[in-house]
């Protein structure tokens, strides 16, 4: 006891600062690089460093030391994303790739809250996207509501049009429970064609945000410098992303997190030990698709314009397939993995039309050979929990 | 009533290729516990390749028998090579894996056939017109006006089924098969080489997919790179509306899912768009009713 508390003490907070200022310039270099055959050089560096890190223990350092500084490296995230916004201030294009890469971040930690933590399967994950996404175009043509409350009720339609498959998810099991979500991410996007009062294949027109009097359409003037508009945009997702990973990691953590990993690993296990699977089970669903709904609400306020070409079935393939490179139910491999799986095809144009094909054969690849994804979730040490 | 004809007719095709997918699966579930989901993607690749073929016969002036037939034999070996190369390089070093991994990636699978097919298929991303090979015309029973070429295609695919059932029970190669199915172990022990029954499971239930797939560009005379897709869906819910692993419950899921189409499409013409959205809620809710299926299984572990 007394030597872990002297080895806590000794731990500096060095490492999570080094590697929250690299994370930093990759995201800044990424964005900002055009010159493809210098994207290219990036890319390789960063894949060989990582390979490094990984190998010379710099990633277990780096773990250490953020699990004993949480709050130093809570504020060092926070300050690394203003710099970046600061630089990126009038880049546009960048901007509006940086808060798409949040609001996927976002529904991809839903999805691990469910596929993940709880083992729900969910390959209608971009039909919740698309239900919050229609439900704040409709309010907004309407006017009843304030944005906020617009933002909310994405999230609760989702939620709501999810409880309707909350019977049939429980009563199945494995592919047959696939079955169910993907039948309903088809039927979604059928249902969005055809129905003329939500624009067909056209789609709708959905107007900017404005939160309490804060217009986001508007480009911002701080401290004498002009930033673009987009800027509110991708605040607002940072902080609806890092909220996302609080909540994440207040489950995985409390108890709640081991009965989910519980139910997850043994249904009929954990039932005989008295946990009520389908309690676990309505919660990861719910709470997986009410991040999807407001990710898609945000998404179509900023856009302006949704049509169901946005939410198939290729779209929740995409959602899940960033769940799994990043490492299935370890949520800190949600945001490079969608950092990569994101801004990537929009950077470099060479493989913008062999973007689903290229990943297509990343997943299988990783499924065959490191079915734990680039960062594999650990095991839970209790140990830590008591010293 | 003439319209009336044509919509059973219609269904019945639409039925019977629904059927032959879902057998596709319901095969591949009994032998391996597996989704193979890249199914319709398969039956997209082989009907692409026998439309390949058939373009590239066509200077040479062959009669459209003739045509026919390499439009099969092309569909049929590429679809069965295909799967049984799927299964060899891929299923079965996976076979120990969690069911969710298999399902992803034999998703990705189909994905990158898929996206292979539009990318790679001059003209890829558009739809292809599919020649027509089949005799024009019809003759009229009782007012009703039957299409020859229908009537064909929904023939040679019942036959189809019919001869797949065929080579399960009725041969040397089925009963293998079988064996596998109940115990691969103890078939194993039997001396049934199991390295060799599965690769040639998936290519006999692939190639199947490829025989559908030119069906379905003969009957709607148009073939696009993206036609897979909701034909594995529809498959894989018909399979699983019958009972994954029995065949006859697949046959029925798909003439069951064609029949609730063709229902919507007759009864209300205005919700015809939304054919697709009504016959999935009603599989969703056949599904919450029988969770294993109309002729599946029943579930042991229930506390």
């Amino acid at each position: 006891m007394r030597s872990g508390s002297k080895a806590m003490r000794s731990i500096s907070a060095g490492p999570v600062l080094v590697a929250v200022i690299v994370c930093a310039v990759v995201v800044t270099t990424l964005v900002r690089i055009e010159d493809q055959k210098l994207l290219v050089v990036e890319l390789a560096a960063i894949v060989i460093a990582t390979l490094l890190a990984m190998k010379f223990g710099i990633a277990d350092k780096v773990e250490t030391s953020a699990r004993h500084h949480p709050w130093i490296g809570r504020a060092s995230i926070i300050v690394a994303t203003l710099a970046v916004l600061s630089v990126l201030r009038e880049d546009t294009f960048g901007l509006l790739m940086l808060a798409t890469v949040l609001l996927y971040v976002t529904t991809c930690i839903g999805v691990t809250i469910q596929m993940g933590y709880a083992g729900l399967t969910n390959f209608s994950a971009a039909a919740f996207v698309g239900t919050g996404a229609y439900t704040a175009a409709l309010l907004d043509a309407r006017h009843l509501l304030p944005d906020p409350l617009i933002l909310l009720s994405g999230g609760l339609v989702a939620v709501a049009i999810g409880s309707l498959l909350l019977l049939p998810v429980l009563r199945t099991r494995g592919h047959y429970a696939a079955l169910i979500t993907l039948a309903f991410g088809v039927m979604f996007n059928v249902f969005l064609d055809a129905s003329d009062s939500l624009g067909g294949p056209q789609g709708l027109k959905v107007g900017g945000i404005n939160l309490l009097g804060w217009d986001f359409s508007n480009d911002l003037h701080l401290f004498g410098y002009e930033f673009s508009f987009y800027v509110n945009y991708v605040l607002l997702a940072s902080v609806v992303a890092s909220l996302a990973m609080v909540l994440a990691a207040i489950l995985d953590k409390s108890w709640i997190g081991i009965w989910l990993d519980a139910v997850r690993l043994d249904e009929t296990t954990s039932a005989v030990f008295g946990l009520n699977i389908g309690r676990w089970k309505i919660l990861a669903f719910t709470i997986g698709n009410f991040l999807a709904g407001i990710s898609g609400a945000i998404y179509a306020k900023m856009a302006g314009f949704i049509a169901p070409n946005n939410f198939t079935l290729s779209d929740s393939l995409i959602i899940v397939s960033i769940v799994i490179l990043g490492g299935i139910g370890n949520r800190w491999g949600v945001p490079p993995a969608a950092l990569i799986v994101i801004l990537l095809p929009e950077k470099l144009q060479f493989i913008q039309e062999y973007r689903l094909l290229l990943y297509a054969a990343l997943v299988i690849g990783i499924l065959v050979a490191r079915p734990g994804g680039f960062l594999e979730r650990r095991t839970r040490r209790f140990d830590l929990a008591t010293t | 009533m003439s319209t009336l004809a044509q919509h059973l007719l219609n269904g019945l095709m639409q039925g019977t290729i629904y059927g032959i997918v879902a057998m596709g699966f319901t095969i591949f579930f009994g032998v391996m516990n597996v989704i193979k989901f890249s199914h319709g993607d398969v039956l997209a690749l082989g009907a692409f390749g026998s439309l390949s073929a058939v373009l590239s016969l066509q200077p040479l002036g062959l009669p459209p028998a003739l045509q026919l037939l390499a439009a099969f034999a092309a569909a049929i070996l590429l679809s069965g090579a295909i799967g049984a190369l799927i299964a060899r390089t891929l299923i079965m070093p996976l076979r120990e894996a969690p069911p969710l991994n298999m399902l992803l990636m034999t998703m990705m699978v189909g994905t990158v056939l898929r996206e292979g097919i539009r990318l790679f298929y001059p003209g890829g991303t558009n739809p292809q017109r599919y020649p027509e090979l089949l005799p024009h015309g019809g003759f009229s029973v009782a007012n009703v006006f039957v299409r020859y070429d229908g009537l064909i295609l929904v023939f040679a695919g019942i036959a189809s089924i019919a001869l797949v059932h065929w080579v399960i029970t009725r041969t040397r190669l089925g009963l293998a098969i079988r064996a596998v199915a109940e115990d691969s172990e103890v078939a194993q022990t039997m001396g049934i080489d199991f390295a060799k029954i599965i690769p040639v499971t998936f290519a006999l239930g692939s190639l199947t997919a490829g025989f559908a797939g030119v069906l379905f560009g003969l009957y709607y005379s148009e073939i696009n790179y993206g036609m897979g897709l909701l034909l594995a869906i529809i498959g894989f819910s018909a399979a699983i509306v019958g009972g994954l692993g029995n065949i006859w419950g697949a046959i029925l899921g798909g003439y069951l899912f064609a029949g609730l189409q063709t229902l919507v499409v007759a009864a209300i013409p205005s919700l015809s768009d939304y054919k697709n959205v009504v016959a999935f809620v009603v599989v969703i809710m056949l599904m919450t009713w029988r969770p294993t299926g109309l002729l599946g299984e029943g579930e042991s572990a229930r506390v």
